[in-house]
C-alpha cells in the first residue's frame, strides 16, 4: 500500500511503487479529470502539482510522489468556488473538445502562483509542455492574463 | 450564462446526475444546480413528458430536453442545436436540458442512411428541422393554453417557456404538456416559423454550456468510463501494415502482477488486466513472432518517387473545360510544377478508445465516435448478433478530425471482440504509439500542375494531375459517391471546382492502393487541393508580374460572395500596407462545405525558422447560428492547419511508420501559435458548415508569405522540411 496526499485528503493506493501517478491516479483513485496524451512527458495532458509545482504525471512513478502534496484538476476549486483560471477559461469560451484542458488549467494555475502579471514571454515559456489540438492556443493566452487580473481582484464575468 | 430555470433545479435529479458524472450547467463563479447534459440511458422523467419529436421533451416540471444525435467534438453543437430549436420553441436556450441520443434513425442524416457527425454539417443538415419541430411543439401548447382559457389561439404570445394572454394570464409550458399531448400535432412542414429578424438567440453569440464540466475535470471522455467489475486492456498491434502473427508466447506477460488474461484478436494480442499500467507491462512482457514481409518494400519516398512518373501519364478526367493543349500552345509563358503533401496523423488528444460489454442481451459500448450507427452495424457483424442489440452511448470526443468517423469501426469493433472474448466489461486503451502507428492518415498526394498565362498576365489554363489512395473509395460512401470508373470526387473537390475563373481547365486523377490505410482528415482533400491551388495562382500572378490580391479579386469578379469573404480579409489585414520589418502577406482563399474562407497570414522568416505573428480570417458560412462558436471553429481549423503545414509529416519505412509519438510527430504549441482575428461576413446565403472549413486556405497563406518574404516557393509540404532560407 502507498499513502498519497491528494487534494488534501490521504489516499491509500494498492499500486507498485513503479506505477506512473497518472494510471494511480486514473484507474486506482478514479480522478479521471487528469487525462493520458502521450505516456513520454510531451503533451501535458497528465499535468498535475507536486508540492505546487506542475509535473507530468505520465513520467513520474508514485513512489515518487509519497510525502508530497498532489493536488488535480479535481481540486483547484474551494467548494463551490471556482478557481480564477477555471473562471476564466469560461468567462472567454476557452474549451472546444477540451480533453487537454486540465492540463493546461494546471500549468496556468501553477505560474499564476509565482507571477501575478505574467507577459507573454511568461506564458510561452509556462505552457510549452501543453499541447492543444483544437487550437485554444490564442484564448488559453488570453485568459491566464483574465485570470490574473480576476486573482489580483478583477471581477469575474 | 443564466441558471434560474425555474423550477428545473430538483434535487433528486440533480444527486443522480452527479452520481453518473454528467453534472451541471454553472455560472463562470461556481457551478450551478441546474443539471445540463444527460446520457439517454439516464434521463429522469418527470412523470408526464409531451414530446411530439425524437428531438424534444417538454416536461411536467418544465424541464426542456433537447435530444442530440450528433457528437461533441469540440465544435459546440451541444450549444448550437439546441439554441436553433429553443428559438423557435420559444425559450432560452441556457435553460434546455440536452440529453445524448442513441443510436436511432430518427437522427440519421437527412439524405445518407446514417447517424454519423461529420463533413461539418451538423448545423446545416439539422437547422431547418429542429426549427420546424420547435415551431409545431410551441404551436401545440399554445392551442392547448387557448383551449384552457377559451379563446382564439392568435391572442396569445410566448415568452421564454410561458404562453400568455393579452390578459396578462400566464401558463407555464410545463403546465399544459398534459392537454397537448391529447391534441393533434400540427404538421411540421407548414408550420409558421419566426421571421428571422426577430430572433432572440439565433445569431446572438453563446458561450459554451460545457465549460464548467471541462474545467473541473468531471466532463466524460470515453477513456474516462468505468463500468463495474470492468478490466482494462491494451493490444499488441502489428508493427507494420499487412503483418501477420505466427505466434506468441505470454507466459512472462501473465506472471505479470494485474494481468488477467492474454487474448488473441484479430486486431493483435490483447492483455487484459487490472488497469491500464499491468496492461502495459504485460504488452512488454508479450514474445511476438510477427511476418512483416508484406509491405518490406513499401516507403512513403518510394510512393513519391513512383508517383512522380505516374503523375506524367494521362489519368482519369475529373475535370475538363476549354481546351488545355490548345491554350499552352498560345502562351505567353508556363510553369511545370510538382506539389507533394504528406501522409498526415489526425493525433487526436484523447487516443482512440473504447469500453464495450457483451453479455446474452446483446452488446453495449461507451466511446467517443463520430459514427453510431456504422458502428453498431459493424459490431453487430463482429458478433453476429442483430444491430438493434447493439447499444451505443457516445461519450465526449477528446478531438475527432475525422479520426473517430473510422470506415471500419475499428476502435470500436476491437473493444467488442475483447470484451466477448473475456466475459467481462472492458476498456480497450490505444497507447499514443498505437493510435499514431495504428493507421488512417491523410493520403499521401503528387500533384503536377501545368498552368499557362497569356500575354496580359492573366491565366489561360491549368492541367492539374493528382496521384494520391482515394478517401470515399475507402469508406461507405465510396458505392454511392465513386464513379464506375473510379473518380473519387473528395480528390478532386477544391481542384475541380475552384472559384478562380480559369478559361482552361483540366484535372486529372491516378487512384493508388498502397497498403497505407487513408481517411478522412479535417477538410478531406480540401486541405490537399487548397494548398495546390492557391499556391498555383500566386505563382501565376508572380508569373504575370502581378499583385496576388489584385489577381485573385480579378480572377473571382463574377463571384460577388467569394469577391467580399477575399476583400474582406485583405482589407481587416491592411494588405498592401506597410508592416514591421522583416513581416510579409500571404492570401488564400478556398471554399468547402458551403462555406468560404479567405486568409491573410504575416510571417517572418529568419535563420531558417517561419514565424506566423497574425492570421486575420474572413468567414461566409450563410449564417452564423452561434457567432462565437463560428469564431473558436476558425481559430481552430487555421491551427491545426498550421500545425500540419509547418511540421507535419507521417513518413512510412519499411511498411512501418516513423512516426509514433509528438517527439516526432510534433504539433503546434502555444508559443508558436499566432493571433488570429476572425470576421463573420453575414451574406444571408444558404447555411454552411464550420467545423473543416478554417483549415484549407492557411497552408498556401503561410506558404505565399513566404515566397514574398524570401522568393522560396515551398511546394512541399511540411515547410519545416522544404524551407531553404
Amino acid at each position: 500500500m502507498i499513502s498519497l496526499n491528494i487534494n488534501g485528503v490521504q489516499r491509500e493506493v494498492e499500486a507498485d511503487a513503479d506505477m506512473p501517478l497518472l494510471w494511480a491516479l486514473r484507474d486506482i483513485l478514479q480522478l479521471t479529470g487528469t487525462k493520458y496524451g502521450c505516456g513520454i512527458a510531451q503533451c501535458g495532458a497528465c499535468t498535475v502539482h507536486l508540492d505546487g509545482q506542475p509535473i507530468r504525471s505520465c513520467s513520474i512513478p508514485v513512489s515518487a510522489a509519497v510525502g508530497g502534496r498532489i493536488t488535480t484538476i479535481e481540486g483547484i476549486a474551494e467548494g463551490e468556488k471556482l478557481h480564477p483560471v477555471q473562471q476564466a477559461w469560461i468567462e472567454l469560451d476557452v474549451v472546444q473538445c477540451g480533453y487537454c484542458q486540465s492540463g493546461q488549467i494546471m500549468s496556468a494555475v501553477a505560474l499564476l502562483e509565482t507571477n501575478t502579471n505574467p507577459n507573454d514571454a511568461d506564458i510561452d515559456a509556462a505552457m510549452n509542455g501543453n499541447i492543444c489540438r483544437c487550437g485554444t492556443y490564442p484564448r488559453i493566452r488570453a485568459a491566464i492574463k483574465r485570470a490574473a487580473e480576476i486573482k489580483r481582484g478583477g471581477k469575474s464575468a | 450564462m443564466s441558471s434560474e430555470g425555474k423550477g428545473t433545479a430538483d434535487n433528486g435529479r440533480r444527486q443522480f446526475l452527479i452520481g453518473i458524472g454528467v453534472v451541471a450547467g454553472g455560472t463562470a463563479a461556481g457551478m450551478a444546480l441546474r443539471p445540463w447534459l444527460v446520457g439517454a440511458a439516464e434521463a429522469n422523467r418527470p412523470p408526464v413528458d409531451f414530446q411530439p419529436h425524437a428531438f424534444v421533451r417538454i416536461g411536467s416540471d418544465d424541464t426542456i430536453t433537447v435530444i442530440i444525435g450528433k457528437s461533441e467534438m469540440g465544435q459546440g453543437v451541444y450549444g448550437s442545436l439546441p439554441m436553433i430549436l429553443a428559438e423557435e420553441l420559444d425559450v432560452d436556450p441556457t435553460r434546455v436540458q440536452v440529453e445524448i441520443a442513441g443510436v436511432d434513425p430518427a437522427f440519421n442524416h437527412p439524405f445518407l442512411p446514417a447517424q454519423f457527425t461529420g463533413g461539418s454539417m451538423s448545423v446545416m443538415t439539422t437547422y431547418d428541422a429542429l426549427r420546424r419541430v420547435g415551431a409545431q411543439a410551441r404551436s401545440a401548447l399554445l392551442t392547448a393554453a387557448a383551449q384552457q382559457w377559451n379563446v382564439d389561439v392568435i391572442t396569445l404570445t410566448t415568452d421564454n417557456g410561458v404562453v400568455r394572454d393579452s390578459r396578462g394570464r400566464r401558463l407555464r409550458y410545463g403546465s399544459l404538456v398534459e392537454a397537448a399531448n391529447r391534441l393533434p400535432l400540427p404538421d411540421p412542414t407548414s408550420v409558421t416559423l419566426k421571421d428571422p429578424s426577430t430572433f432572440k438567440y439565433i445569431g446572438k453569440p453563446q458561450r459554451r454550456l460545457d465549460s464548467p464540466i471541462k474545467v473541473t475535470g468531471k466532463a466524460t471522455f470515453g477513456i474516462d468510463v468505468v463500468r463495474p467489475g470492468m478490466l482494462t486492456a491494451v493490444i499488441a498491434r502489428p508493427p507494420a501494415f499487412g503483418a501477420s502473427l505466427r505466434g506468441f508466447d505470454a507466459t512472462a506477460a501473465k506472471a505479470i502482477s494485474g494481468v488477467v488474461e492474454v487474448k488473441a484478436v484479430p486486431s493483435g494480442v490483447a492483455v487484459i488486466a487490472q488497469h491500464t499500467y499491468a496492461a502495459l507491462r504485460g504488452r512488454e512482457a508479450l514474445v511476438l513472432d510477427w511476418d512483416t514481409s508484406a509491405n518490406d518494400a513499401l516507403s512513403s519516398d518510394g510512393l513519391r518517387d513512383e508517383w512522380r512518373t505516374l503523375a506524367k501519364r494521362p489519368g482519369l478526367v475529373g475535370k475538363n473545360v476549354g481546351d488545355v493543349n490548345a491554350a499552352f500552345r498560345s502562351a505567353a509563358r508556363t510553369i511545370d510544377v510538382e506539389y507533394e503533401l504528406p501522409y498526415l496523423a489526425h493525433a487526436c488528444m484523447e487516443p482512440l478508445n473504447a469500453v464495450a460489454e457483451v453479455t446474452a442481451d446483446g452488446c453495449e459500448l461507451w466511446l467517443g465516435t463520430q459514427s453510431q450507427s456504422q458502428d453498431a452495424r459493424f459490431v453487430a457483424e463482429a458478433l453476429g448478433i442483430e444491430p438493434s442489440k447493439v447499444r451505443i452511448h457516445t461519450m465526449f470526443l477528446g478531438g475527432g478530425f475525422g479520426r473517430r468517423a473510422s470506415a471500419v469501426s475499428d476502435f470500436a469493433v476491437e473493444a467488442a471482440l475483447v470484451a466477448q472474448a473475456v466475459g467481462k466489461p472492458v476498456k480497450v486503451v490505444w497507447t499514443r504509439e498505437d493510435d499514431m502507428r495504428g493507421g488512417y492518415y491523410r493520403p499521401l498526394s503528387f500533384n503536377r500542375v501545368k498552368a499557362a498565362i497569356g500575354a496580359d498576365g492573366m491565366p489561360l489554363a491549368i492541367h492539374h494531375t493528382t496521384v494520391s489512395k482515394p478517401v470515399l473509395a475507402n469508406t461507405a460512401m465510396g458505392k454511392m459517391a465513386v464513379s464506375k470508373e473510379g473518380l473519387d470526387p473528395s480528390t478532386i473537390e477544391g481542384s475541380a471546382d475552384m472559384p478562380y475563373a480559369i478559361p482552361n481547365l483540366r484535372v486529372e486523377v491516378h487512384n493508388t492502393r498502397e497498403a497505407v490505410p487513408i481517411l478522412w482528415w479535417r477538410s478531406v482533400g480540401h486541405s490537399i487541393t487548397g494548398f495546390v491551388t492557391n499556391s498555383v495562382i500566386d505563382e501565376l500572378a508572380v508569373l504575370g508580374g502581378k499583385d496576388v490580391y489584385e489577381y485573385r479579386r480579378e480572377l473571382l469578379k463574377e463571384k460577388p460572395r467569394h469577391l467580399a469573404v477575399l476583400e474582406r480579409a485583405a482589407t481587416e489585414a491592411n494588405w498592401g500596407q506597410a508592416l514591421p520589418a522583416g513581416h510579409f502577406h500571404g492570401i488564400a482563399l478556398q471554399e468547402s462545405f458551403g462555406s468560404i474562407v479567405a486568409q491573410v497570414a504575416e510571417v517572418s522568416v529568419s535563420e531558417g525558422k517561419v514565424r506566423v505573428h497574425r492570421v486575420t480570417c474572413a468567414v461566409d458560412c450563410g449564417l452564423a447560428v452561434n457567432p462565437s462558436q463560428v469564431v473558436a471553429q476558425m481559430e481552430s481549423g487555421i491551427l491545426y492547419g498550421l500545425s500540419a503545414a509547418l511540421d507535419g509529416e507521417i513518413n512510412i519505412e519499411g511498411g512501418r511508420v516513423v512516426e509514433g509519438n509528438f517527439d516526432r510527430y510534433r504539433v503546434l504549441r502555444l508559443v508558436d501559435s499566432p493571433a488570429i482575428d476572425v470576421h463573420i461576413v453575414n451574406s444571408g446565403g444558404p447555411i454552411g458548415g464550420i467545423g473543416e472549413p478554417g483549415t484549407p486556405p492557411i497552408a498556401p497563406a503561410v506558404c505565399n508569405a513566404i515566397f514574398a518574404a524570401t522568393g522560396q516557393r515551398i511546394r512541399r509540404l511540411p515547410i519545416s522540411k522544404s524551407l531553404k532560407v
